[in-house]
C-alpha cells in the first residue's frame, strides 16, 4: 500500500514536470524610467539590477506582493507589485497585476477559515469550508473541537448561509444548519457515558473584508440538541476568526 | 508513517495543479501572404498566460518534544501555511509523539498510568506568523540564501490521555530558502494547556523543536 502511494506520487511528479515544460510566461513592457530588481521577495533585499523603459520582461512567479521577473538578457530579480502594476502588456493594455478587491470579494467562490469561540462556557475551535453558489447563497461544512472543564467533544455541521448584501464592506449573513455533537466527560472524572446527539442550529453574523483575500468573520449560533431525554437542550455559541477566499 | 505518504501525495497533486494552471499563449504571428487590407478580420483567440502565485507552503518536520511529566521523545508532523503579505502568514500544523513513562511509574514499578494508545500525544494548531527579521545567509563566498526569522502564535487542540485540551501555542522559527520554492525550517514551539491528569490542576509547558522541509506552491 505504502509503496503504491510512493509510485503514484512519483508518476504525478513526472506528469507535473511534463506539463510545466512547455509553458510560456506572462509578458509585460516596462513603462517607468526603470524598475528596480531586488535579490529577494521583500522590501529589505538589496537592489542589484534595474530594467529600463521599453524592456520586455517575463513574469516568472509571484510571492505575496513580489514578482520574479526575467528580461531577454536573462537577468532575474524580484520586482514590487507597485512598480510592476505600471507596466503594459505587449498588446498595449495595462498589465493585470491588481490585488483582489471588493468585487472579487463579492464574487468569491470558496472560503476557508478558522474561528475561536465559546459554547456554553467551553472553548471551541472551528474550521470550515464554504462554497458560494451565488453571491447570496452558500453551503458550508464545518468541524469543531470543544474543550470544557468537565468534558470535551466535537461537532460536525452542514449549513446553508444567506448573505443579503454581498457588496457591502461589512456584510451580514444568516445561517440554518444541522449536525452531530459528541460530548465525552473527562477521563479523570467518575466514568460517565459519551453522548452523541443530533443538532439543529440558526445563526447570524458579520463578515468584513479587510483586504486582499482576507476577511474577518464573527457569528452567533443557537443550537437545539435533540437528546434522548424528555427535554431538548439549547446551546449558545459565539465565535470569531479569520478566513480567506479563493 | 501513513501521514508522511499523504503529505507526499498532496505535494505531488499540488505540483500537478500548479503546472496545469499555467495557460499557454497562442501564437499570433501574422501571415506574410495576407493582403494589405483584409476586411474580414477574424477575432483572435488570445489566451493569456497567468502568473504563477506561490503563496502556499506545505511540508513535513521531525524533531524532539518534551511533554511535561512524560519525558522527551521524537515528534513528527506536517504543516500548511498561506503567506498573506511578505511579513504575515497563517499556518496549520499537525504533529504526534509517543510519550514515555513518568518518573513515578518508573521508580514505583507499578501499573502504568496510561494505555499505549492514550500515551500518544497528538496536537493540531492554527497560528499566525510574523516574519520579523528577513535577510540573507551566506555560505562561503559564492552562496547566498534568503532567510527569515519568524514568530508564531496560535491556538489548537491536544489529544492526550483520552482527553482533548485547549492549547495555546507560541514560538519562533528560522526559514532558509534553498531555492525559490524549497525551504529548510527550524522551529521551537511551546504548547501550553491546563490539565489535572496527575491530581492537581496545573498549566503544563510542552516544548518542541523540529527541523523540516517545506515547498512553496
Amino acid at each position: 500500500m505504502s509503496r503504491l502511494s510512493v509510485i503514484v506520487g512519483l508518476a504525478l511528479l513526472v506528469a507535473a514536470q511534463a506539463a510545466v515544460g512547455a509553458k510560456r510566461y506572462y509578458e509585460v513592457v516596462v513603462m517607468d524610467p526603470y524598475i528596480e530588481l531586488h535579490t529577494g521577495p521583500g522590501r529589505g533585499y538589496p537592489i542589484t539590477q534595474v530594467l529600463e523603459r521599453g524592456e520586455q520582461i517575463e513574469v516568472l512567479k509571484r510571492r505575496t506582493d513580489w514578482f520574479k521577473v526575467r528580461n531577454d538578457r536573462g537577468i532575474k530579480g524580484w520586482a514590487s507589485a507597485r512598480q510592476l502594476s505600471r507596466t503594459l502588456e505587449t498588446s498595449g493594455k495595462p498589465a493585470k497585476i491588481q490585488d483582489p478587491d471588493r468585487d472579487d470579494f463579492a464574487l468569491r467562490k470558496r472560503e476557508l477559515g478558522v474561528q475561536l469561540g465559546e459554547l456554553e462556557g467551553a472553548n471551541v475551535i472551528r474550521g470550515y469550508a464554504s462554497w458560494l453558489f451565488t453571491p447570496n447563497l452558500s453551503a458550508e461544512l464545518s468541524g469543531s473541537i470543544i474543550t470544557g472543564r468537565f468534558s470535551d467533544g466535537w461537532m460536525l455541521s452542514a449549513d446553508v448561509v444567506h448573505q443579503p448584501f454581498p457588496n457591502w464592506w461589512i456584510s451580514p449573513f444568516f445561517s440554518l444548519g444541522t449536525g452531530v455533537l459528541q460530548i465525552n466527560p473527562k477521563s479523570t472524572l467518575v466514568s460517565a457515558k459519551d453522548r452523541t446527539d443530533q443538532t439543529a442550529s440558526a445563526g447570524a453574523g458579520l463578515r468584513m473584508h479587510v483586504g486582499r483575500r482576507v476577511l474577518l468573520r464573527a457569528e452567533y449560533k443557537n443550537h437545539v440538541l435533540f437528546t434522548s431525554r424528555d427535554d431538548n437542550e439549547e446551546l449558545e455559541e459565539w465565535k470569531a476568526g479569520i478566513s480567506f477566499f479563493f | 508513517m501513513e501521514s508522511r505518504h499523504l503529505v507526499f501525495l498532496l505535494m505531488s497533486v499540488a505540483l500537478l495543479l500548479s503546472g496545469c494552471s499555467r495557460a499557454v499563449v497562442s501564437d499570433n504571428s501574422a501571415d506574410a501572404a495576407e493582403p494589405v487590407i483584409n476586411p474580414q478580420v477574424s477575432r483572435r483567440d488570445i489566451r493569456e498566460a497567468r502568473i504563477d502565485s506561490e503563496n502556499f507552503e506545505v511540508g513535513a518536520y521531525f524533531g524532539y518534544m518534551s511533554v511535561e511529566d512524560f519525558g522527551s521523545n521524537s515528534v513528527y508532523g506536517a504543516k500548511l501555511a498561506y503567506h498573506v503579505t511578505e511579513s504575515l502568514f497563517v499556518e496549520a500544523t499537525y504533529g504526534e509523539t509517543d510519550t514515555s513513562q513518568t518518573s513515578f511509574e518508573i521508580l514505583s514499578g507499578g501499573a502504568p498510568l496510561l494505555s499505549d494508545d492514550d500515551r500518544r500525544f497528538r496536537y493540531y494548531d492554527a497560528s499566525i506568523g510574523l516574519n520579523i527579521l528577513p535577510g540573507e545567509v551566506f555560505l562561503g563566498r559564492d552562496w547566498a540564501f534568503n532567510s527569515a526569522l519568524y514568530l508564531i502564535g496560535g491556538v489548537g487542540n491536544v489529544e492526550f490521555a483520552g482527553d482533548n485540551y485547549f492549547t495555546a501555542v507560541f514560538g519562533a522559527g528560522y526559514r532558509v530558502l534553498a531555492t525559490d520554492w524549497l525551504a529548510l525550517n527550524f522551529s521551537v514551539r511551546d504548547h501550553l494547556f491546563d490539565t489535572d491528569l496527575l491530581g492537581e490542576e496545573k498549566t503544563t509547558h510542552n516544548i518542541e523543536f523540529n527541523l523540516g522541509l517545506t515547498a512553496f506552491f
